[in-house]
């Protein structure tokens, strides 16, 4: 009943959560036809699936403060990251003394820098739940602290966005230190299980695939509740005409703010689920390029209707795996072009192109 | 007698600059019975041998003693008569100094080393740096001066002295006066020794303060060794006060090269309120305009900047203007969308650079007239490529401010980015202008990539790596405010160089990062706001 009710105006919502649970239901069972049939759907393809989904909902988050709250931040793939390394530490753990030099109690990398001991900030993390909680408060706190400060001191628009780059910036920088302690530049990979399913095991791949799906529906179900509310017809107020919510008494910062730490919370989650898929986690996921793409996917599927966001990551990513094995010349050419052309002629994405056909 | 060996030495001396040439037979008699007592002649014996021939022709023994200590002298088994040979091995050369003819050695077996020990080695080495202290030019004079130190004999020493009062270049005379310290430095009197601890205090020379540290060692004289150890202190606080210099130094050539970078960016971010992410694009066309021009002139790679200079002004000018008619103009009002279209932009230019110049480094020369460096003193030279850097930046930043303050295309820009309206009713072509604008801003990013080919790998990549260092300064100066870009840019750059020798570069710019980050939260307008009409848009 109270999904209807978020749901109740949300039409394009409605598909894609019809669709997603379709999905959830059929992968696994299209997986167990024997191999040579038609509708057999392989491993790998569920895998690649299961990190589209990761990224989009990467993608929702982003949409949720650009579409609804007009912050265009260019460090949203940094938050991805920190929850990407949060499960990273956790499957470092998991790996005990199956890595190559034996250490029950080190990860391979701090043996090889000769460190004695683990390091205090990674206590816990061999304890899932743990290791969970964190893939939330990490990137939840970073951004708390980080919008604190911007969004009481008015920083908005460019700056912010300037801001965020260095920010990220500035962690890839950081994680690209053998001395922070996050395996340095090769980051952390070689995983073996995750609570105790072996990560090779066509079982865990299809149920990471089923838990990034149902994070996906959650998370786009939080991000569509927010927007729904009171809340979120003030941020769009904010987005809109920030100095007029201001003067009607509402506390604009505080809007911003916690917008803001939801969104990194849910892209924290969708960096823990893409980890294990990919199976590796390193500095570059912080780069700037990371975040300003994950805005391309938002801006090509269209802002502010979150399924958009959906859309345009699963199009882009399905064309950037397409293109970097058929045509690696031509990506760049392609991508760089649809940043130009969508915003020059469809600042309303594709979901903008449907809403006109529905209307004629 | 001094005076005539000096004479000789002198002589001497331009036959050691001219090695290649063959030492001019004075008397042939002579030279026929020293070369046959060297060839037969033992360790202990050539020592004497040597100083004979000193007396008789002393050009000729230098020139000896430099091809033995090079091991280059060799004698013909059965002729006994001296060669020089290079390389000994069958095909090379060999020159007969009696008379300079040359022969192809046919049996390497047929040549025989005239070999020395190291006693010999050093004699001969001390016997040819004081004939080098005779040398034409003071540099010359010094550095032979210099490398006594420590090593001098008495006579050597005594030489000195006599030397130093007709020796009228006054970095020459300091030179011999360390040379001298350090000698006296073994002196029982203790006024004379306390004369030479003072000496060497007041120099900076690396090498005095290695005397007083092994004086230190072996002094007994507690008055002595106090004034040595004033003295290393001293030599201490010079060095760490020249290493702070040479860190202003550094920090200064990576602030310009910053300014450089952003400077451009300060125009078309700055100026025209555009978020140009293709900034870094255009700094890279500029880099590989660099190297297109050495590619069509690799004959006069010393000119080749002068060239490149003004092409990559055109070239990325040109690219810039094509940016803003094409893409930018449809967006004004709309910085978010601007910052996407132009990163698009910027890969699609990466990529097109990739397809064109392939995806690795190319090398662009340096000039030969930027290599080197300034020596000021002992502990400090600058490097002439930062040198010309930080005087390429300052230029372009007075040039540019001449065109913003005095010209007409200035006073357009200007008026065009206070009131757009206005200056279209004053008859100012604002499509004009900006397009103007946006390529000076963007000539001067290809500017800024001539600098940085000679400082950094030429890559598709280079780009990105300045774009988040120039929207820094910029943002950091105050937008709008082109003295607050240079401000901004040579402020970020010592500080990245003073925190580098404790936290690490990394670490360095992450901290300055932070701080930026920081710093936008207490100023959101940056070190310099703009005020007055233009500040309200």
């Amino acid at each position: 009943m109270f999904l209807l009710q978020i749901l109740k105006n949300d039409k394009g919502g409605r598909w894609l959560i019809g669709l997603l649970i379709a999905l959830i239901v059929a992968v696994p069972v299209l997986n167990s036809l024997p191999a040579d049939s038609a509708l057999h759907v392989p491993t790998y393809t569920i895998s690649l699936l299961g990190k589209y989904l990761t990224l989009a909902l990467l993608a929702v988050a982003v949409d949720l403060v650009w579409g609804y709250l007009g912050i265009l931040t260019l460090g949203h793939a940094a938050f991805f990251a920190l929850g990407g390394y949060a499960m990273g530490m956790y499957l470092m753990r998991q790996i005990g003394d199956r890595g190559v030099y034996g250490n029950p109690d080190l990860p391979d990398f701090m043996v090889f820098l000769n460190w004695q001991e683990l390091p205090w900030f990674w206590s816990g993390f061999d304890q899932f739940w743990f290791a969970a909680l964190m893939v939330l408060i990490v990137p939840g706190l970073l951004a708390y602290v980080f919008g604190a400060l911007a969004f009481r001191s008015r920083v908005s628009g460019v700056y912010l966005s300037i801001i965020t780059q260095a920010l990220t910036y500035a962690l890839m920088l950081a994680f690209y230190r053998n001395e922070m302690g996050f395996g340095g530049n090769n980051g952390l990979t070689d995983f073996k299980d995750i609570i105790g399913f072996s990560l090779s095991d066509d079982t865990t791949k299809i149920g990471l695939f089923i838990a990034s799906a149902v994070a996906l529906i959650v998370g786009y179900l939080i991000s569509r509740a927010l927007t729904e509310s009171r809340a979120g017809r003030a941020c769009v107020a904010v987005r809109d005409a920030e100095s007029r919510a201001r003067f009607m008494g509402y506390r604009v910062e505080n809007i911003k703010l916690w917008v803001f730490t939801i969104s990194a919370m849910i892209a924290g989650v969708a960096g823990a689920l893409y980890v294990p898929q990919v199976g590796i986690i390193n500095p570059n996921e912080f780069s700037p390029l990371n975040s300003i793409e994950v805005v391309v996917w938002v801006a090509v599927g269209g802002r502010a209707s979150l399924y958009g966001a959906v859309i345009g990551a699963l199009l882009i990513n399905y064309a950037k795996s397409y293109f970097t094995v058929e045509l690696p010349d031509v990506w760049l050419f392609a991508l760089g072009g649809l940043f130009v052309l969508v915003t020059l002629f469809l600042p309303k994405g594709v979901v903008g192109l449907i809403r006109k056909k529905e209307t004629v | 007698m001094m005076r005539s060996l000096c004479k000789s030495l002198l002589s001497s001396l331009m036959l050691i600059m001219s090695l290649a040439a063959l030492p001019v037979l004075a008397g042939e008699a002579e030279f026929n019975q020293y070369e046959e007592k060297l060839t037969k002649a033992k360790f202990t014996e050539k020592s004497q041998i040597i100083s004979d021939w000193m007396a008789a022709d002393s050009g000729e023994a230098l020139s000896l003693m430099q091809m033995m200590l090079d091991s280059q002298l060799y004698y013909h088994k059965k002729e006994k008569q001296l060669y020089r040979v290079e390389k000994a091995e069958k095909g090379a050369e060999a020159f007969k100094l009696r008379d300079g003819s040359s022969v192809v050695i046919a049996n390497k077996r047929h040549f025989k080393r005239v070999s020395i020990n190291n006693t010999l080695r050093s004699e001969f080495g001390a016997l040819l740096s004081t004939a080098a202290l005779l040398a034409e030019s003071p540099v010359e004079r010094r550095s032979a001066a210099l490398d006594l130190i420590g090593t001098a004999t008495p006579e050597v020493v005594g030489q000195l002295r006599e030397l130093i009062k007709s020796e009228s270049n006054i970095s020459v005379q300091e030179a011999f006066n360390i040379v001298l310290a350090v000698a006296d430095l073994n002196s029982d009197e203790a006024s004379l020794v306390e004369a030479a601890i003072s000496t060497l205090a007041n120099t900076l020379e690396p090498s005095a303060l290695a005397a007083l540290t092994e004086f230190v060692e072996r002094t007994s004289d507690e008055q002595l060794l106090a004034a040595a150890n004033k003295a290393i202190q001293t030599h201490h606080d010079q060095a760490s006060f020249y290493s702070g210099v040479e860190t202003v130094y550094f920090g200064l050539s990576l602030g310009s090269v910053l300014v450089l970078a952003g400077i451009g960016l300060a125009i078309t971010f700055g100026v025209m309120g555009v978020i140009n992410m293709a900034h870094g694009e255009l700094i890279m066309i500029g880099a590989y305009t660099t190297y297109v021009v050495q590619l069509l002139m690799p004959n006069s790679i010393e000119y080749s900047l002068f060239v490149a200079i003004p092409a990559a002004f055109v070239v990325s000018g040109l690219v810039g203007i094509a940016i803003e008619r094409g893409v930018i103009r449809f967006l004004y009002g709309r910085p978010l969308e601007t910052l996407l279209a132009t990163f698009g932009i910027s890969l699609v230019l990466q990529q097109a650079v990739r397809s064109i110049f392939s995806p690795l480094n190319r090398s662009v020369e340096t000039p030969s007239w930027m290599a080197g460096s300034i020596e000021i003193n002992p502990l400090l030279s600058l490097t002439e490529s930062r040198l010309y850097i930080i005087f390429f930046c300052l230029f372009v930043f007075v040039a540019l401010s001449l065109v913003m303050k005095r010209t007409r295309l200035g006073l357009q820009v200007r008026a065009v980015s206070q009131n757009r309206a206005m200056a279209r009713a004053m008859g100012v072509r604002s499509e004009w202008v900006d397009a103007m604008t946006f390529g000076l801003g963007s000539g001067v990013a290809g500017v800024a990539g001539v600098a940085l080919s000679q400082l950094t790998n030429v890559g598709p990549n280079l780009g990105q790596a300045y774009i988040i260092d120039s929207f820094m300064v910029v943002v950091f100066g105050g937008v709008g405010n082109l003295w607050g870009t240079l401000v901004a840019g040579l402020s970020l750059g010592l500080a990245n160089k003073v925190m580098e020798p404790w936290a690490g570069a990394v670490l360095a710019k992450i901290l300055v990062l932070v701080f930026i980050i920081l710093f936008i939260q207490k100023r959101p307008r940056g070190l310099f706001p703009q005020r007055g009409r233009a500040a309200e848009g």
